[in-house]
Protein backbone atom coordinates (compact mmCIF):
# COMPACT_ATOMS: atom_id res chain seq x y z
CA UNK A 1 0.00 0.00 0.00
CA UNK A 2 0.96 3.67 -0.58
CA UNK A 3 1.75 6.53 2.06
CA UNK A 4 2.53 10.00 1.38
CA UNK A 5 6.03 11.39 2.73
CA UNK A 6 7.62 14.22 2.48
CA UNK A 7 11.22 14.59 2.00
CA UNK A 8 13.35 17.44 3.60
CA UNK A 9 13.17 19.14 0.68
CA UNK A 10 9.37 19.20 1.09
CA UNK A 11 8.30 16.59 -2.09
CA UNK A 12 5.79 14.41 -1.61
CA UNK A 13 6.26 10.50 -2.74
CA UNK A 14 4.33 7.59 -2.31
CA UNK A 15 5.88 5.03 -0.13
CA UNK A 16 5.43 1.53 -0.84
CA UNK A 17 5.31 -0.95 2.67
CA UNK A 18 4.60 -4.61 2.83
CA UNK A 19 1.77 -6.44 4.55
CA UNK A 20 -0.30 -3.53 4.31
CA UNK A 21 1.72 -1.44 7.12
CA UNK A 22 0.78 2.02 6.87
CA UNK A 23 4.48 3.81 6.01
CA UNK A 24 6.61 4.42 9.27
CA UNK A 25 6.28 7.82 10.21
CA UNK A 26 9.30 10.11 9.45
CA UNK A 27 10.35 12.53 11.87
CA UNK A 28 11.80 15.90 10.44
CA UNK A 29 15.28 16.38 10.00
CA UNK A 30 17.32 17.93 12.99
CA UNK A 31 17.90 21.53 13.08
CA UNK A 32 21.79 22.34 12.59
CA UNK A 33 23.54 22.70 15.92
CA UNK A 34 26.88 25.11 16.03
CA UNK A 35 29.96 22.93 17.37
CA UNK A 36 29.62 24.82 20.52
CA UNK A 37 26.41 22.72 21.39
CA UNK A 38 27.43 19.33 19.23
CA UNK A 39 28.07 16.44 20.86
CA UNK A 40 32.26 16.47 21.13
CA UNK A 41 32.86 18.98 18.11
CA UNK A 42 35.77 20.38 17.75
CA UNK A 43 35.69 24.46 18.98
CA UNK A 44 37.37 27.13 17.68
CA UNK A 45 41.00 27.94 19.22
CA UNK A 46 39.45 31.39 20.45
CA UNK A 47 35.98 29.76 21.97
CA UNK A 48 38.26 27.66 24.00
CA UNK A 49 40.45 29.95 25.58
CA UNK A 50 37.41 33.03 25.87
CA UNK A 51 35.39 29.81 27.59
CA UNK A 52 38.22 29.43 30.02
CA UNK A 53 38.96 33.13 30.85
CA UNK A 54 35.18 33.51 31.10
CA UNK A 55 35.64 30.38 33.86
CA UNK A 56 38.53 31.74 35.51
CA UNK A 57 37.43 35.45 35.71
CA UNK A 58 33.91 34.74 36.20
CA UNK A 59 34.82 33.05 39.59
CA UNK A 60 37.03 35.47 40.65
CA UNK A 61 34.52 38.72 39.27
CA UNK A 62 31.80 37.37 41.34
CA UNK A 63 33.71 36.93 44.18
CA UNK A 64 35.20 40.32 43.93
CA UNK A 65 31.53 41.86 43.53
CA UNK A 66 30.18 40.10 46.03
CA UNK A 67 32.41 41.19 48.66
CA UNK A 68 32.19 45.07 47.95
CA UNK A 69 28.45 44.98 47.20
CA UNK A 70 28.23 45.41 50.93
CA UNK A 71 25.51 42.62 50.97
CA UNK A 72 27.98 40.76 53.32
CA UNK A 73 30.70 41.94 55.40
CA UNK A 74 34.58 42.22 54.25
CA UNK A 75 35.52 41.37 58.03
CA UNK A 76 33.61 39.27 58.89
CA UNK A 77 32.26 37.17 55.88
CA UNK A 78 33.63 37.43 52.53
CA UNK A 79 37.29 38.97 52.16
CA UNK A 80 37.96 40.79 48.90
CA UNK A 81 40.40 39.16 46.11
CA UNK A 82 42.68 42.49 47.06
CA UNK A 83 42.75 41.85 50.82
CA UNK A 84 43.14 38.02 50.43
CA UNK A 85 46.24 38.10 48.12
CA UNK A 86 47.86 40.98 50.40
CA UNK A 87 47.24 39.05 53.57
CA UNK A 88 49.09 35.45 51.81
CA UNK A 89 51.88 38.19 50.91
CA UNK A 90 52.24 39.20 54.57
CA UNK A 91 52.04 35.61 55.73
CA UNK A 92 55.13 34.63 53.34
CA UNK A 93 57.01 37.74 53.94
CA UNK A 94 57.30 36.44 57.66
CA UNK A 95 57.91 33.13 56.70
CA UNK A 96 55.16 31.65 58.91
CA UNK A 97 53.28 30.65 55.53
CA UNK A 98 56.30 28.18 54.27
CA UNK A 99 57.23 26.47 57.61
CA UNK A 100 53.30 25.63 57.49
CA UNK A 101 53.54 24.33 53.91
CA UNK A 102 56.20 22.34 54.42
CA UNK A 103 54.76 20.77 57.59
CA UNK A 104 51.82 19.97 55.49
CA UNK A 105 53.74 18.82 52.10
CA UNK A 106 55.88 16.85 54.49
CA UNK A 107 52.87 14.87 56.04
CA UNK A 108 51.15 14.04 52.68
CA UNK A 109 54.54 12.69 51.46
CA UNK A 110 55.28 10.21 54.47
CA UNK A 111 51.51 9.35 54.40
CA UNK A 112 50.76 9.45 51.11
CA UNK A 113 54.29 8.30 50.23
CA UNK A 114 53.48 5.14 51.73
CA UNK A 115 50.10 4.51 50.97
CA UNK A 116 51.75 4.32 47.17
CA UNK A 117 54.67 2.03 47.92
CA UNK A 118 52.01 -0.67 49.69
CA UNK A 119 49.14 -0.08 47.42
CA UNK A 120 50.83 -0.61 43.72
CA UNK A 121 52.33 -3.87 44.49
CA UNK A 122 49.35 -4.67 46.05
CA UNK A 123 47.09 -3.25 43.31
CA UNK A 124 49.64 -5.33 40.81
CA UNK A 125 49.75 -8.84 42.68
CA UNK A 126 45.54 -8.45 43.39
CA UNK A 127 45.28 -7.62 39.41
CA UNK A 128 47.90 -10.10 37.93
CA UNK A 129 46.64 -13.53 40.09
CA UNK A 130 43.20 -14.72 40.55
CA UNK A 131 44.10 -15.90 44.23
CA UNK A 132 45.59 -12.67 45.47
CA UNK A 133 41.89 -11.01 44.07
CA UNK A 134 40.05 -13.36 45.93
CA UNK A 135 42.45 -12.95 49.03
CA UNK A 136 42.43 -9.51 49.80
CA UNK A 137 39.58 -7.88 47.29
CA UNK A 138 36.98 -8.88 49.82
CA UNK A 139 38.15 -7.16 52.83
CA UNK A 140 39.56 -3.95 50.67
CA UNK A 141 36.24 -3.81 49.27
CA UNK A 142 34.58 -4.25 52.21
CA UNK A 143 37.06 -1.58 54.67
CA UNK A 144 37.28 1.18 51.98
CA UNK A 145 33.25 2.13 52.59
CA UNK A 146 34.97 3.10 56.48
CA UNK A 147 35.52 6.29 56.40
CA UNK A 148 39.18 7.29 57.31
CA UNK A 149 38.06 9.92 59.23
CA UNK A 150 35.76 7.98 61.48
CA UNK A 151 38.85 6.22 62.51
CA UNK A 152 40.57 9.90 64.31
CA UNK A 153 39.46 9.10 67.66
CA UNK A 154 40.34 5.73 67.95
CA UNK A 155 44.00 6.59 65.88
CA UNK A 156 44.41 9.40 68.50
CA UNK A 157 43.86 6.98 71.10
CA UNK A 158 46.76 4.35 69.73
CA UNK A 159 49.39 7.31 68.48
CA UNK A 160 48.78 9.98 70.35
CA UNK A 161 48.56 13.29 69.00
CA UNK A 162 51.89 13.21 67.15
CA UNK A 163 52.70 12.99 63.33
CA UNK A 164 51.96 9.00 62.98
CA UNK A 165 48.70 9.66 63.69
CA UNK A 166 48.36 12.27 60.52
CA UNK A 167 50.34 9.86 58.60
CA UNK A 168 48.21 6.82 59.15
CA UNK A 169 44.84 9.20 58.58
CA UNK A 170 46.43 10.10 55.05
CA UNK A 171 47.37 6.67 54.48
CA UNK A 172 43.97 4.89 55.96
CA UNK A 173 42.30 7.39 53.03
CA UNK A 174 43.93 6.54 50.39
CA UNK A 175 45.71 2.85 50.36
CA UNK A 176 42.75 0.71 49.60
CA UNK A 177 41.22 3.08 46.90
CA UNK A 178 44.64 3.33 45.34
CA UNK A 179 44.90 -0.37 45.95
CA UNK A 180 41.65 -1.64 44.19
CA UNK A 181 42.20 1.40 40.83
CA UNK A 182 45.59 -0.30 40.56
CA UNK A 183 43.94 -3.85 40.67
CA UNK A 184 42.09 -1.93 38.03
CA UNK A 185 44.18 -0.82 35.77
CA UNK A 186 46.38 -4.13 35.55
CA UNK A 187 42.97 -6.38 34.91
CA UNK A 188 43.48 -3.97 31.86
CA UNK A 189 45.98 -5.15 30.00
CA UNK A 190 44.48 -7.51 27.57
CA UNK A 191 44.96 -11.44 27.47
CA UNK A 192 46.32 -11.80 24.19
CA UNK A 193 49.44 -9.60 25.34
CA UNK A 194 50.23 -12.31 27.95
CA UNK A 195 49.52 -14.93 26.03
CA UNK A 196 52.02 -13.65 23.37
CA UNK A 197 54.66 -13.09 26.09
CA UNK A 198 54.80 -16.96 26.98
CA UNK A 199 54.91 -17.89 23.82
CA UNK A 200 57.72 -15.94 22.81
CA UNK A 201 59.51 -17.84 25.74
CA UNK A 202 59.20 -15.28 28.68
CA UNK A 203 58.38 -16.77 32.34
CA UNK A 204 55.49 -15.06 34.39
CA UNK A 205 58.05 -12.80 36.54
CA UNK A 206 59.63 -11.48 33.27
CA UNK A 207 55.66 -10.70 31.94
CA UNK A 208 54.39 -8.77 34.69
CA UNK A 209 57.53 -6.55 34.40
CA UNK A 210 58.01 -6.45 30.69
CA UNK A 211 54.29 -6.35 29.70
CA UNK A 212 51.68 -5.75 32.65
CA UNK A 213 53.39 -3.25 34.57
CA UNK A 214 54.45 -1.20 31.38
CA UNK A 215 50.93 -1.72 30.03
CA UNK A 216 49.21 -0.54 33.02
CA UNK A 217 51.93 2.29 33.83
CA UNK A 218 49.71 5.43 32.69
CA UNK A 219 46.55 3.76 34.88
CA UNK A 220 48.32 3.29 37.34
CA UNK A 221 49.83 7.06 37.33
CA UNK A 222 46.28 8.10 36.90
CA UNK A 223 45.12 6.37 39.82
CA UNK A 224 47.90 8.02 42.50
CA UNK A 225 46.39 11.41 40.93
CA UNK A 226 43.19 11.12 41.72
CA UNK A 227 43.70 9.85 44.98
CA UNK A 228 46.50 12.87 45.87
CA UNK A 229 43.03 14.59 46.09
CA UNK A 230 41.84 12.41 49.13
CA UNK A 231 45.38 13.16 50.28
CA UNK A 232 44.88 16.58 50.63
CA UNK A 233 41.69 16.37 52.16
CA UNK A 234 42.98 14.03 55.37
CA UNK A 235 45.93 16.05 55.94
CA UNK A 236 44.14 19.08 56.68
CA UNK A 237 41.51 17.22 58.43
CA UNK A 238 43.94 15.44 60.86
CA UNK A 239 45.26 19.18 61.19
CA UNK A 240 42.18 20.58 61.86
CA UNK A 241 42.05 17.97 64.79
CA UNK A 242 45.54 18.39 66.22
CA UNK A 243 48.36 19.79 65.32
CA UNK A 244 51.36 22.24 65.73
CA UNK A 245 51.89 23.24 62.34
CA UNK A 246 50.79 23.08 59.06
CA UNK A 247 48.22 24.91 56.97
CA UNK A 248 45.66 23.08 58.77
CA UNK A 249 46.44 23.97 61.94
CA UNK A 250 46.99 27.32 61.32
CA UNK A 251 43.37 28.10 59.55
CA UNK A 252 42.23 27.21 63.50
CA UNK A 253 44.54 29.32 64.79
CA UNK A 254 43.07 32.10 62.67
CA UNK A 255 39.79 30.89 63.59
CA UNK A 256 39.84 32.36 67.06
CA UNK A 257 40.32 36.03 65.55
CA UNK A 258 38.48 35.86 63.01
CA UNK A 259 41.07 36.51 60.39
CA UNK A 260 39.23 35.74 57.61
CA UNK A 261 41.09 37.25 54.78
CA UNK A 262 44.12 35.18 56.01
CA UNK A 263 42.03 31.74 56.49
CA UNK A 264 41.19 32.53 52.36
CA UNK A 265 44.65 32.77 51.64
CA UNK A 266 45.52 29.72 53.09
CA UNK A 267 42.53 27.79 51.59
CA UNK A 268 43.73 29.43 47.85
CA UNK A 269 47.57 28.01 49.08
CA UNK A 270 46.17 24.08 49.71
CA UNK A 271 44.23 24.66 46.39
CA UNK A 272 47.21 25.99 44.43
CA UNK A 273 49.30 23.17 46.22
CA UNK A 274 46.74 20.41 45.30
CA UNK A 275 46.36 22.35 41.53
CA UNK A 276 50.11 21.64 40.97
CA UNK A 277 49.98 18.38 41.95
CA UNK A 278 47.52 17.39 39.80
CA UNK A 279 49.52 18.95 36.85
CA UNK A 280 53.09 17.23 37.35
CA UNK A 281 51.18 13.81 37.20
CA UNK A 282 49.22 14.70 34.57
CA UNK A 283 52.46 15.36 32.58
CA UNK A 284 54.12 12.45 33.67
CA UNK A 285 51.43 10.19 32.57
CA UNK A 286 50.97 11.96 29.28
CA UNK A 287 55.27 11.22 28.99
CA UNK A 288 54.66 7.80 30.39
CA UNK A 289 52.04 7.18 27.86
CA UNK A 290 53.14 8.53 24.92
CA UNK A 291 52.19 5.05 22.97
CA UNK A 292 48.71 5.19 23.74
CA UNK B 1 51.14 -19.05 42.20
CA UNK B 2 49.33 -19.33 39.30
CA UNK B 3 47.89 -22.40 36.54
CA UNK B 4 50.24 -20.18 34.03
CA UNK B 5 53.58 -20.92 36.00
CA UNK B 6 53.58 -23.97 35.99
CA UNK B 7 52.31 -24.23 31.83
CA UNK B 8 55.17 -21.70 31.44
CA UNK B 9 58.00 -24.06 32.64
CA UNK B 10 60.59 -25.26 29.19
CA UNK B 11 58.65 -26.75 26.82
CA UNK B 12 59.74 -29.25 24.68
CA UNK B 13 63.40 -30.10 24.17
CA UNK B 14 64.35 -30.20 20.22
CA UNK B 15 67.50 -32.50 19.22
CA UNK B 16 68.85 -32.83 15.83
CA UNK B 17 67.21 -31.85 12.47
CA UNK B 18 68.67 -33.67 9.30
CA UNK B 19 68.10 -37.11 10.98
CA UNK B 20 64.34 -36.37 11.72
CA UNK B 21 63.48 -35.24 8.19
CA UNK B 22 61.26 -37.82 7.28
CA UNK B 23 59.48 -37.59 10.95
CA UNK B 24 56.54 -35.52 11.52
CA UNK B 25 57.48 -33.02 13.20
CA UNK B 26 54.30 -32.13 15.10
CA UNK B 27 51.61 -34.39 16.05
CA UNK B 28 48.27 -34.74 17.32
CA UNK B 29 47.33 -38.06 18.61
CA UNK B 30 43.61 -38.35 19.52
CA UNK B 31 42.92 -34.51 20.79
CA UNK B 32 39.87 -33.87 22.34
CA UNK B 33 38.88 -30.05 24.28
CA UNK B 34 35.99 -29.24 25.97
CA UNK B 35 34.99 -26.01 27.84
CA UNK B 36 33.16 -26.44 30.78
CA UNK B 37 29.97 -24.50 30.34
CA UNK B 38 26.80 -24.54 33.25
CA UNK B 39 24.93 -28.17 33.19
CA UNK B 40 27.73 -29.85 30.72
CA UNK B 41 30.68 -29.14 28.88
CA UNK B 42 31.20 -27.62 24.81
CA UNK B 43 32.93 -30.00 23.09
CA UNK B 44 35.39 -27.83 21.18
CA UNK B 45 37.98 -30.62 19.46
CA UNK B 46 36.90 -34.01 18.71
CA UNK B 47 39.25 -36.94 17.98
CA UNK B 48 41.65 -34.51 16.11
CA UNK B 49 44.68 -36.54 14.56
CA UNK B 50 47.29 -34.22 12.48
CA UNK B 51 50.27 -34.76 11.39
CA UNK B 52 52.66 -32.10 10.22
CA UNK B 53 56.36 -32.60 8.73
CA UNK B 54 59.02 -30.70 9.29
CA UNK B 55 59.31 -27.80 7.04
CA UNK B 56 55.39 -28.46 5.54
CA UNK B 57 52.87 -25.49 5.02
CA UNK B 58 49.55 -26.88 5.92
CA UNK B 59 46.42 -24.61 6.05
CA UNK B 60 43.64 -25.64 8.44
CA UNK B 61 39.78 -23.99 6.80
CA UNK B 62 36.66 -24.43 8.57
CA UNK B 63 33.55 -22.44 9.16
CA UNK B 64 33.27 -20.62 12.44
CA UNK B 65 32.89 -22.77 15.43
CA UNK B 66 35.21 -25.75 14.25
CA UNK B 67 37.46 -25.21 16.85
CA UNK B 68 40.38 -23.65 14.38
CA UNK B 69 41.45 -21.36 16.93
CA UNK B 70 41.25 -23.91 20.16
CA UNK B 71 43.83 -26.06 18.07
CA UNK B 72 46.11 -23.63 17.60
CA UNK B 73 45.58 -22.56 21.09
CA UNK B 74 46.40 -26.33 21.96
CA UNK B 75 49.94 -26.35 20.21
CA UNK B 76 50.80 -23.36 21.22
CA UNK B 77 50.69 -24.49 24.95
CA UNK B 78 48.18 -22.06 25.99
CA UNK B 79 45.19 -24.45 27.21
CA UNK B 80 45.43 -27.99 27.77
CA UNK B 81 43.65 -30.84 25.89
CA UNK B 82 40.79 -32.57 27.75
CA UNK B 83 42.13 -36.22 26.03
CA UNK B 84 44.82 -37.20 24.03
CA UNK B 85 48.49 -35.56 23.29
CA UNK B 86 50.06 -32.97 21.04
CA UNK B 87 53.73 -33.69 20.37
CA UNK B 88 56.70 -31.52 19.23
CA UNK B 89 59.56 -34.15 18.10
CA UNK B 90 57.33 -36.77 19.55
CA UNK B 91 57.86 -34.57 23.25
CA UNK B 92 54.98 -33.59 24.74
CA UNK B 93 53.85 -30.01 25.06
CA UNK B 94 53.39 -28.70 28.61
CA UNK B 95 53.33 -24.97 27.95
CA UNK B 96 53.94 -22.23 25.59
CA UNK B 97 57.37 -21.91 24.61
CA UNK B 98 59.39 -20.23 21.77
CA UNK B 99 59.64 -23.00 19.62
CA UNK B 100 56.01 -22.25 18.71
CA UNK B 101 55.14 -18.93 17.73
CA UNK B 102 51.88 -18.08 17.54
CA UNK B 103 49.98 -14.67 15.64
CA UNK B 104 46.52 -13.81 16.40
CA UNK B 105 44.45 -11.96 13.79
CA UNK B 106 44.94 -8.42 15.81
CA UNK B 107 49.03 -8.95 16.39
CA UNK B 108 49.39 -8.13 20.08
CA UNK B 109 52.37 -6.17 19.05
CA UNK B 110 52.90 -4.16 22.11
CA UNK B 111 51.46 -0.63 21.73
CA UNK B 112 54.80 0.93 24.40
CA UNK B 113 57.62 -1.01 22.21
CA UNK B 114 58.73 0.67 19.22
CA UNK B 115 58.68 -1.98 15.98
CA UNK B 116 62.72 -3.24 16.82
CA UNK B 117 62.22 -3.79 20.11
CA UNK B 118 59.03 -5.65 19.64
CA UNK B 119 60.82 -8.15 17.21
CA UNK B 120 63.57 -8.17 20.00
CA UNK B 121 61.04 -9.13 22.80
CA UNK B 122 61.99 -13.07 22.63
CA UNK B 123 65.83 -12.24 22.59
CA UNK B 124 65.72 -10.46 25.77
CA UNK B 125 65.19 -13.61 27.79
CA UNK B 126 68.25 -15.43 26.01
CA UNK B 127 71.62 -15.34 26.70
CA UNK B 128 73.41 -14.25 23.53
CA UNK B 129 75.05 -10.82 23.19
CA UNK B 130 73.56 -7.31 21.94
CA UNK B 131 75.27 -7.49 18.70
CA UNK B 132 74.11 -10.64 17.97
CA UNK B 133 70.11 -9.98 18.76
CA UNK B 134 70.63 -6.40 16.67
CA UNK B 135 72.08 -8.62 13.74
CA UNK B 136 69.04 -10.69 14.69
CA UNK B 137 66.69 -8.38 15.06
CA UNK B 138 67.77 -6.57 11.42
CA UNK B 139 67.52 -9.77 9.57
CA UNK B 140 63.74 -10.30 10.33
CA UNK B 141 63.12 -6.73 10.00
CA UNK B 142 64.56 -6.80 6.56
CA UNK B 143 62.09 -9.73 5.69
CA UNK B 144 59.46 -8.64 6.71
CA UNK B 145 60.10 -4.98 4.56
CA UNK B 146 59.81 -3.42 7.98
CA UNK B 147 63.59 -1.87 8.17
CA UNK B 148 62.48 1.82 7.78
CA UNK B 149 59.88 1.35 10.18
CA UNK B 150 62.27 0.18 13.17
CA UNK B 151 61.58 3.21 15.21
CA UNK B 152 57.96 3.88 14.93
CA UNK B 153 55.21 3.09 17.24
CA UNK B 154 53.15 0.72 16.92
CA UNK B 155 50.27 3.20 16.64
CA UNK B 156 51.67 4.72 13.68
CA UNK B 157 51.50 1.72 11.69
CA UNK B 158 48.61 0.19 9.20
CA UNK B 159 46.87 -3.18 9.82
CA UNK B 160 49.41 -4.90 7.37
CA UNK B 161 52.26 -3.62 9.32
CA UNK B 162 51.11 -4.32 12.80
CA UNK B 163 51.00 -8.23 11.04
CA UNK B 164 54.33 -7.98 9.78
CA UNK B 165 55.81 -6.98 13.38
CA UNK B 166 53.80 -9.95 14.79
CA UNK B 167 55.04 -12.42 12.20
CA UNK B 168 59.08 -10.97 12.39
CA UNK B 169 58.71 -11.39 16.22
CA UNK B 170 57.81 -14.57 16.15
CA UNK B 171 59.96 -15.69 13.39
CA UNK B 172 63.21 -14.14 15.37
CA UNK B 173 62.51 -16.83 18.23
CA UNK B 174 63.23 -19.45 15.92
CA UNK B 175 60.30 -21.16 15.79
CA UNK B 176 60.22 -24.85 15.03
CA UNK B 177 56.17 -24.22 14.11
CA UNK B 178 54.61 -20.84 13.07
CA UNK B 179 51.29 -20.78 14.26
CA UNK B 180 49.30 -18.12 12.33
CA UNK B 181 45.28 -17.80 13.54
CA UNK B 182 43.45 -16.44 10.71
CA UNK B 183 46.89 -13.70 10.36
CA UNK B 184 44.91 -11.59 7.26
CA UNK B 185 41.59 -11.67 8.57
CA UNK B 186 41.60 -8.03 9.39
CA UNK B 187 42.99 -6.78 6.24
CA UNK B 188 41.81 -5.40 2.70
CA UNK B 189 42.04 -7.32 0.07
CA UNK B 190 45.16 -5.79 -1.72
CA UNK B 191 46.69 -5.42 1.39
CA UNK B 192 46.04 -9.68 2.17
CA UNK B 193 47.93 -10.57 -1.39
CA UNK B 194 50.80 -8.79 0.11
CA UNK B 195 51.14 -10.64 2.80
CA UNK B 196 49.91 -14.07 1.43
CA UNK B 197 53.18 -13.22 -0.90
CA UNK B 198 55.12 -12.34 2.12
CA UNK B 199 54.47 -15.19 4.30
CA UNK B 200 55.26 -17.85 1.08
CA UNK B 201 58.62 -16.23 0.44
CA UNK B 202 59.12 -16.33 4.46
CA UNK B 203 58.28 -20.26 3.96
CA UNK B 204 60.86 -20.42 1.59
CA UNK B 205 63.51 -18.47 2.93
CA UNK B 206 63.51 -19.98 6.52
CA UNK B 207 61.76 -23.58 6.02
CA UNK B 208 59.95 -22.96 8.99
CA UNK B 209 57.10 -25.30 9.12
CA UNK B 210 53.40 -23.00 9.11
CA UNK B 211 50.44 -23.94 10.36
CA UNK B 212 48.00 -21.28 9.19
CA UNK B 213 43.90 -21.36 10.52
CA UNK B 214 41.36 -19.35 7.89
CA UNK B 215 38.58 -18.96 6.85
CA UNK B 216 39.05 -17.96 3.26
CA UNK B 217 39.38 -21.39 1.35
CA UNK B 218 41.39 -19.51 -1.62
CA UNK B 219 44.01 -18.43 0.79
CA UNK B 220 44.02 -21.52 2.07
CA UNK B 221 44.80 -23.43 -1.47
CA UNK B 222 47.08 -20.40 -2.38
CA UNK B 223 49.23 -20.61 0.74
CA UNK B 224 49.12 -24.06 1.74
CA UNK B 225 50.73 -27.44 0.32
CA UNK B 226 48.16 -29.67 2.13
CA UNK B 227 44.49 -28.39 3.34
CA UNK B 228 42.71 -29.83 6.31
CA UNK B 229 39.06 -29.06 6.27
CA UNK B 230 37.40 -29.07 9.53
CA UNK B 231 33.70 -29.56 10.43
CA UNK B 232 31.97 -28.22 13.14
CA UNK B 233 30.34 -28.90 16.26
CA UNK B 234 32.46 -30.47 17.59
CA UNK B 235 35.37 -29.43 15.90
CA UNK B 236 36.88 -32.31 13.94
CA UNK B 237 38.69 -33.14 10.86
CA UNK B 238 36.46 -33.60 8.11
CA UNK B 239 39.28 -33.82 4.88
CA UNK B 240 42.81 -33.27 4.51
CA UNK B 241 43.99 -32.76 0.79
CA UNK B 242 47.28 -32.11 -1.02
CA UNK B 243 47.49 -29.07 -3.08
CA UNK B 244 49.12 -30.17 -6.67
CA UNK B 245 50.33 -26.90 -7.27
CA UNK B 246 54.50 -25.66 -7.74
CA UNK B 247 56.24 -24.37 -4.85
CA UNK B 248 56.76 -21.14 -6.91
CA UNK B 249 53.11 -19.32 -6.96
CA UNK B 250 52.15 -16.16 -7.64
CA UNK B 251 48.80 -14.07 -7.71
CA UNK B 252 47.74 -15.55 -10.87
CA UNK B 253 48.18 -19.37 -10.21
CA UNK B 254 44.74 -18.21 -8.23
CA UNK B 255 43.29 -18.47 -12.04
CA UNK B 256 44.59 -21.26 -13.12
CA UNK B 257 41.73 -24.26 -13.93
CA UNK B 258 43.61 -26.44 -11.15
CA UNK B 259 43.38 -23.55 -8.99
CA UNK B 260 39.38 -22.97 -9.19
CA UNK B 261 39.01 -26.68 -9.00
CA UNK B 262 40.24 -27.53 -6.01
CA UNK B 263 39.36 -24.14 -4.51
CA UNK B 264 35.44 -25.04 -5.82
CA UNK B 265 35.85 -29.00 -4.16
CA UNK B 266 37.05 -27.50 -0.74
CA UNK B 267 34.46 -24.60 -0.83
CA UNK B 268 31.35 -27.41 -1.21
CA UNK B 269 32.80 -29.65 1.78
CA UNK B 270 32.87 -26.43 3.75
CA UNK B 271 29.70 -25.45 3.08
CA UNK B 272 28.01 -29.14 3.57
CA UNK B 273 29.74 -29.33 7.28
CA UNK B 274 28.65 -25.71 7.87
CA UNK B 275 24.77 -26.69 6.70
CA UNK B 276 25.03 -30.04 8.49
CA UNK B 277 26.04 -27.55 11.55
CA UNK B 278 23.47 -25.40 11.08
CA UNK B 279 20.59 -27.67 10.31
CA UNK B 280 19.99 -25.89 7.09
Amino acid sequence: MAAPWSTATGVTRARQTPRGWSALPRRRPPRARPPLFAIRAPISRRARWTLVAVSILGSFGAWWALSVSGLVDPAEYLPTPAATFAAGLEMARSGQLFTDAWATIGRVMVGFGAAIAASVPLGIVMGTFRAGQSLFEPVIGLVRYLPATAFIPLLIIWLGLGEPHKATLIFLGTFFFNTLMTADAVRGVPAAFVDVSFTLGARTGETVRKVIIPHSLPGMIDSVRVNSAAAWNMVVVAELIAAESGLGYRITRLQRFLQIDDIFAILMVIALFGLTMDVVLRLLRDRVGRWV
Amino acid sequence: MSARSELASPAVANEGGVQLMSRATLELVDVSKEYPRRGGAVRALEGIDLHIERGEFVCVVGASGSGKSTLLSLIAGLTKPTAGEVLLDGSPVVGPGPDRGLVFQVGAVYPWRTVERNVAYGLEFLPISRDERRARVAWFLAETGLTDLRHALPRQLSGGQLQRVAIARALACEPEVLLLDEPFGALDVQTKEDMQLLIRRIWQDTGTTILLVTHDVPEAVFLGQRVVVFASDPGRVAADMTVDLPDDRDLTDKRAPKFLALQSSIEDLVRTYHRHHTGT
